[in-house]
């Protein structure tokens, strides 16, 4: 693929070749969109772009075409560049019009501001980070799936001495150095040339990387991640952008050394440009972190994402070939999927059941406040005083492309930034645990909940979990103002007793079997499946949700008449908001099996797993009840 | 020396001679191309910008910077000091570097030889821009002495007789009070020249300077005793041009602009150079040099005694302006669903630093501006970013109407008139009052009386002000309490409503303490000092404060609340505070079981039960199922709108003020007396006089429904709706 290495390699020669063709004319900034998009469509074109998500950005060629799989953190205020120029050169003085598109830095030459030629252009910046909770299987398929070829460049570039300075910081941070540890077509002795370059140079450049790292902070809205944050600059239609939306961007990827040099050499800049000065240092280390960490990445092409698993074609719904394959042996996955769940439940398979059901659920619409077809569980009679809840969740992070576990002590909910907030002295939003992408898992483990007092902070972190679950939305916290901010979490609760939290849907575990060693139990479990199996349990888990789904006229009528029926009975025995719940119920349970409208049977199935639950829980109630 | 470059700057000095924008000299400052220029984007600045030894004007850099020496002393501001008799001109730093800005005449230029008819005087006009001087001058006096507003409603204008000259009276004010600025707005320039504002928008640069110039000598003509500290300024405002943040785009820069938004963030007052001040160091001869666009240039060479870098800043003889950075951001009003709101930096300058805290609610007319970036100051590489910004020219605080009592959305939400006409045709169906309340939560299932009753609430009724009688303020909010069953959905109404007022604040009774539902004082860490934070009441001034869960709220949060649903104030008294706050709030409340206090200041009192009929239960089965296959298109072809909702409600609360007619009185007094009655036979007061004022309210909210200036009788038989109030026996 002799072609390939052009325009991945070097995408701003393609650019600037355009941009000369086009003499002028506007309509070279569409050519160039029409040519990358045109490249990326051949089959698996996409796959050849190196990816920031699982190559070390030292090992990435500055300017080249990479792609990064990401989800919009913040958005920064728009900027106007100049999006052609002309420059003098000062020996012939002849002048030249170059274009400042996907580019930071003006090229060399003196630029002349006076020229008429200067066109201004406005683009906008958006932070990205990796999408928060990404469980290590998406990333590892990911990484295997790339056909990139990433050499290290053996030459000596102006941008080499910048590597030595970032292996420290590798150093430093850990997590640059493990997140760069997945499969890569590096060769190994490369490795350990760097890591000779690390040991020679590292005493002198320890103070400054050092000062670096433990100033700058990335912003993943979740504690402990890791990878890499990116400053995307879009240039086309950003207002159909939305924060937390979960993007494949293809874009040059931009590390000029220059564009970090203000926030090292501040006081030398802020001398020259008054300007400078007006900005707090905080806000400049947020909007220009240096480039060797924070790398600039400016979009070629950028597709968002309907979901993130890697075992799918990206575009699910026009893959027809695979979605019929796949709905063929959907059944009998399910089966597996759930005896596989019953397992791990101990033995519970109604619980199973709702845990598939909740899974799969997803808000598909909202009616004025109302969300429809969010599904949150709780799964109340967890053991306590046992892991077992901690490696319930790290079975559903290995079906799940992406999930979080979220201990509620008493010291997690008084501490924890749960509510992104805007820092309006460094102008950003400052992410919290609640900033996910769309169908992440949040996995609230209530067990670790201990008596005692909720401060200001734990309230706040309740209300907004309440809020979360109840309206699947989150008041962004500003400070003067809140704003709201939709989102579409799958929230699961496990607890000892019922949740404190509302919830739309609860059971009580109740374990058929009783290993010893609990711990053990689940770790045989989990060995004894295939990775070939968990793979076809990803898939099913991600098609099921993406599945249509309608109700015929006729099916209404029925339900209607259910209704009525029930009521007449016991008006008590079903509210309208046991309804809600049925049809929720019933949706899922239909799309669980591969079915896309709801049949009689499908109906009946659900009122009758609605039966089994509900009468559960009261027996549950019933046994709470004599206790004291 | 016979290059058009003298010629035409002598003729300039000749016509317009006490023209401050007569071009000042500064040669060593131009010389430098290749530095920092300010962007040329518009054609104003890109002209300006070229440095005049580019152009065929002007021969050769040589003889200009001769020419400029020896004008020196003329361009001193004693040359424009002979209109104002004495009173010195100040510096506007908000205007950047005005008197730069060359005048051309048209005549030389061949691109524009149309003009070769006219005379000398008129064929001039300041390069880059189609502004002549004498004309534009000779147009603002014209406007000064004859606009007049019939039609004013701004309540600034109050103490002014709308049928003289407008701007005539605020000179007169401005000889009494002594404050050299005169507002103006740009609507009225607009209305009295659209030619005039036009050049005002595109150039304000040029043109602010001229009216500068045309006030005051209208001004020393008229008042030729009058001491003011320095020359009037003219501060234009309202731009029509008022954008929303987000729609600023490069084609804006260097334009009047007013763009609304929030202050989040002031910076200290920060002093910056305006002229600096050079001595000598072997003679001692001084000399000063304006500072342009951040840049001094100093005298390489001492011009008395011709010694090379021997000149000194001398810091403490050198001229100050106060400047002061602030972040605005985007109200939250402005903002698609989904995107975070964008900040823009505004520079402030002199008086006008210190003049919003952060908070407050501004609209700011400024000039747009970019500058380039540096990389780095000793590469020539550039950052191909621009910085922007706004110099301010006038703050206008939205919110400070609030503390008069007036709506402060009258000016801001200025609907189309398309979208006027809609809603005046929806206004004219006889059904509206239906339509609308079927259009409040369609997701809920039917409850339609309590829909209306949320429905006047929204509304309101109208705000009357009794204070100089002594009795205050009559409340015009309608408070409602929701009680009923758990699980009927009363929450989501409180959420619906939370969503669609403007200033909606949602709080639950559970975790609201009354400190977090009024106001509490915090220290700042730092600084030590005081900050009164306030809670959801306060916040929802002029809005609806949605409280959920009424009945977990504990007896001393509700006591709290005494005061605001009846008085609409807060009274705070801590930490050193003392202090009464605006809380013109309605309140939706919800609670299960019913509480027994406040229950005489909630106007409706609705009862949400589970009727538990078999129609019932198959419309609301339909209903809900509905919910699930119905698409998103179908179900908006069967409601209104969110947003025309919305638009309806603001017009109506803020254009549409009832009073009620003689009939419609004569009803109420009679309903009134009748519930009286019912209540006497059985020994007993069935009803308060405060009942009569929610009657009031209630049929005031109705008219206002119909968008009518009066309630009728019909209003009335709605305002009682079914529920004649639905009390429980307390």
């Amino acid at each position: 693929m002799p072609s390939s290495e052009d325009w991945i390699n070097n995408p701003l020669g393609v650019v600037d070749g355009i941009f000369a063709q086009s003499k002028l004319s506007p309509e070279w900034e569409r050519k160039v969109l029409e040519y990358f998009k045109e490249k990326l469509k051949l089959n698996d074109a996409k796959s050849w772009v190196p990816s920031l998500n699982d190559v070390p950005l030292h090992y990435l060629k500055p300017n080249s075409l990479v792609k990064f799989r990401c989800m919009v953190q913040d958005m920064f205020d728009p900027e106007f560049f100049m999006g052609a120029y002309e420059t003098v050169d000062p020996s012939t003085n002849s002048k030249e019009l170059r274009c400042g598109k996907y580019k930071d830095v003006t090229d060399c030459g003196q630029v002349d501001f006076n020229s008429r030629n200067i066109v201004t252009s406005e683009r906008q910046t958006f932070y990205c980070v990796p999408i928060p909770g990404e469980s290590q299987w998406v990333k590892e398929s990911y990484a295997c799936s790339s056909q990139a070829r990433v050499v290290p460049s053996t030459s000596y570039t102006p941008h080499r001495h910048k590597r030595s300075y970032e292996e420290d910081d590798d150093m430093d941070m850990p997590h640059q150095k493990e997140s760069s540890s997945g499969p890569q077509n590096l060769p190994d002795p490369r490795r350990n040339v760097d890591s000779k370059r690390l040991e020679t140079e590292a005493p002198c450049q320890n103070a400054s990387s050092s000062h670096c790292s433990s100033n700058l902070d990335l912003n993943f809205p979740l504690p402990g991640e890791r990878g890499p944050a990116c400053l995307v600059k879009v240039y086309e239609e950003w207002d159909s952008f939305r924060l937390n939306d979960m993007l494949e961007v293809f874009g040059v990827l931009s590390v000029d050394p220059a564009l970090s040099f203000i926030a090292d050499d501040k006081e030398v800049s802020s001398l020259l440009d008054p300007t400078d000065t007006m900005e707090t240092a905080e806000e400049q280390r947020a909007h220009s972190p240096p480039a060797s960490l924070v790398p600039r990445l400016h979009v070629l092409y950028a597709q968002p994402l309907q979901h993130n698993n890697p075992l799918l074609p990206s575009a699910i719904s026009e893959d027809k070939a695979f979605l019929s394959g796949f709905l063929s042996e959907l059944n009998s996955v399910r089966g597996e999927l759930l005896t596989y769940l019953t397992h791990v439940l101990l033995g519970d398979a109604l619980a199973a059941e709702y845990l598939i059901l909740h899974l799969i659920s997803s808000v598909y619409a909202r009616r004025d406040v109302l969300p429809l077809g969010k599904f949150t569980l709780n799964i109340s009679g967890c053991p306590h005083n046992s892991s077992y809840t901690e490696q319930l969740c790290q079975i559903i992070q290995h079906l799940m492309p992406s999930s979080y576990r979220l201990c509620m002590s008493l010291h997690n909910m008084n501490n924890l930034p749960m509510v992104p907030r805007k820092d309006y002295t460094a102008n950003r939003l400052v992410g919290g645990i609640l900033q996910l992408a769309s169908n992440t898992s949040l996995f609230l483990d209530e067990t670790q909940l201990e008596q005692g007092q909720l401060d200001a902070t734990g309230v706040r972190n309740i209300t907004a979990l309440g809020n979360l679950i109840s309206w699947q939305k989150v008041d962004y916290d500003f400070s003067y103002h809140q704003m709201e901010f939709p989102c579409n979490i799958n929230v699961l609760i496990a607890s000892e007793g019922r949740s404190l939290l509302p919830c739309d849907s609860q059971v009580h575990l109740r374990p058929t079997v009783s290993p010893p060693n609990v711990e053990e139990y689940l770790k045989a479990i989990q060995l004894a499946q295939l990775p070939s199996h968990l793979n076809k349990y990803r898939v099913y888990l991600t098609v099921a949700r993406l599945l249509d789904y309608s109700i015929s006229e006729q099916v209404t009528k029925a339900v209607e008449e259910d209704f009525v029926e029930m009521r007449k009975d016991n008006p008590q025995s079903i509210s309208a908001e046991d309804l809600h719940r049925m049809l929720v119920v019933a949706r899922l349970l239909s799309l669980s099996y591969g079915q896309t409208t709801l049949s009689r049977d499908g109906w009946i199935k659900a009122k009758q797993l609605e039966m089994v639950r509900t009468s559960r829980t009261q027996q549950q109630e019933c046994v709470n009840g004599n206790e004291p | 020396m016979s290059s058009p470059s003298s010629s035409a700057r002598k003729r300039v000095r000749s016509t317009a001679s006490e023209d401050p924008l007569t071009p000042r000299p500064h040669g060593a400052q131009e010389s430098s191309t290749g530095e920092l220029q300010p962007l040329p984007t518009s054609p104003g600045t890109d002209l300006q910008s070229l440095a005049p030894q580019d152009t065929s004007l002007f021969s050769s850099p040589v003889p200009r910077r001769s020419v400029s020496q020896s004008e020196v002393d003329a361009s001193s501001p004693l040359i424009y000091d002979t209109p104002s008799r004495g009173t010195p001109a100040r510096q506007r730093p908000d205007l950047g570097s005005v008197r730069k800005a060359p005048q051309v005449d048209l005549c030389s230029e061949p691109v524009s030889g149309k003009a070769a008819g006219q005379n000398a005087g008129q064929k001039l006009v300041i390069w880059g821009t189609d502004v002549n001087v004498g004309t534009c001058k000779e147009k603002f006096q014209r406007f000064l002495q004859q606009f007049i507003d019939p039609t004013s409603r701004e309540g600034e204008n109050v103490s002014l007789d709308l049928n003289e000259p407008l701007y005539m009276q605020k000179l007169d004010e401005i000889s009494v009070v002594g404050e050299p600025v005169l507002n103006v707005n740009c609507g009225h320039v607009q209305a009295f020249d659209a030619d005039l504002y036009r050049q005002l928008i595109c150039y304000p640069q040029e043109v602010i300077p001229t009216f500068d110039m045309a006030v005051n000598e209208l001004f020393f003509d008229r008042f030729p005793d009058s001491i003011l500290e320095h020359q009037i300024q003219v501060r234009p405002y309202s731009a029509l041009k008022t954008r929303n943040m987000r729609s600023l785009n490069p084609e804006d820069i260097d334009q009047l602009i007013t763009i609304s938004g929030m202050v989040i963030r002031t910076s200290q007052l920060i002093p910056e150079m305006q002229e600096a001040f050079f001595r000598c160091q072997v003679c001692a001869f001084s000399t000063q040099v304006e500072v342009d666009r951040g840049r001094i240039a100093e005298p390489a060479v001492c011009r008395n005694c011709n010694t090379t870098h021997s000149m000194a800043l001398v810091h403490n003889r050198s001229v100050f302006s106060d400047k002061q950075m602030i972040k605005l951001q985007e109200s939250p009003e402005d903002m698609p669903a989904g995107q975070t709101p964008h900040t823009t930096v505004v520079y402030a300058h002199n008086d006008l630093v210190d003049k919003v805290q952060p908070g407050d609610r501004v609209n700011i007319t400024g000039i747009y501006r970019a500058a380039p970036m540096r990389v780095n100051p000793r590469q020539s590489q550039v950052k191909s970013v621009y910085r922007t910004h706004f110099d301010a020219i006038h703050f206008r605080k939205t919110d400070e109407r609030r503390l008069h009592g007036l709506d402060e959305e009258n000016e801001q939400r200025l609907f189309t008139e398309e979208r006027v006409a809609t809603l005046r045709e929806l206004a004219a169906k006889p059904d509206v009052y239906e339509r609308l309340s079927s259009a409040l939560a369609p997701s809920i299932y039917e409850h339609e009386d309590i829909k209306k009753g949320i429905l006047l609430q929204l509304f309101g009724g109208t705000r009357k002000d009794f204070s100089q009688t002594g009795r205050g303020n009559f409340r015009a909010e309608i408070n409602i309490l929701l009680c009923g069953d758990p699980g009927t959905s009363k929450s989501q109404l409180l959420q619906y409503v939370f969503n669609l007022v403007p200033r909606g604040q949602y709080t639950s009774g559970k975790g609201s303490s009354a400190v977090g539902l009024t106001a509490y004082v915090t220290k700042d860490p730092e600084t030590r000092q005081l900050v009164l934070q306030t809670g959801a009441l306060v916040l929802s001034d002029n809005g609806i404060c949605c409280i959920d869960e009424f009945d977990k709220m504990s007896d001393n949060t509700r006591s709290v609340l005494h005061e605001v649903m009846e008085q609409q104030t807060l009274s705070i008294a801590k930490a050193g505070i003392i202090c009464q706050l605006n809380a013109r709030t309605s309140i939706l409340a919800a609670a299960n079981p019913l509480p027994h206090t406040l229950l005489s200041r909630f106007d409706l009192i609705f009862l949400m039960l589970d009727p538990q009929d078999e129609a019932y239960d198959r419309r609301l089965a339909h209903h809900l199922v509905a919910l699930y296959y119905q698409s998103e298109e179908q179900v908006e072809e069967e409601y209104l709108d969110m947003a025309v909702l919305k638009d309806y409600i603001a017009y109506a609360r803020t254009c549409v003020s009832p009073r009620l007619s003689e009939e419609a009185s004569q009803a109420l007094i009679e309903a009134y007396v009748d519930m009286r009655k019912i209540g006497s036979g059985r020994g007993m007061v069935s009803a308060y006089p405060r009942q009569l004022e929610s009657l009031i309210r209630l049929a005031e909210a109705h008219a206002k429904v119909r968008f009518s200036d009066k309630v009728e009788t019909i209003d009335n038989e709605c305002a009682f709706i079914k529920p004649r109030w639905q009390y429980l026996n307390m």
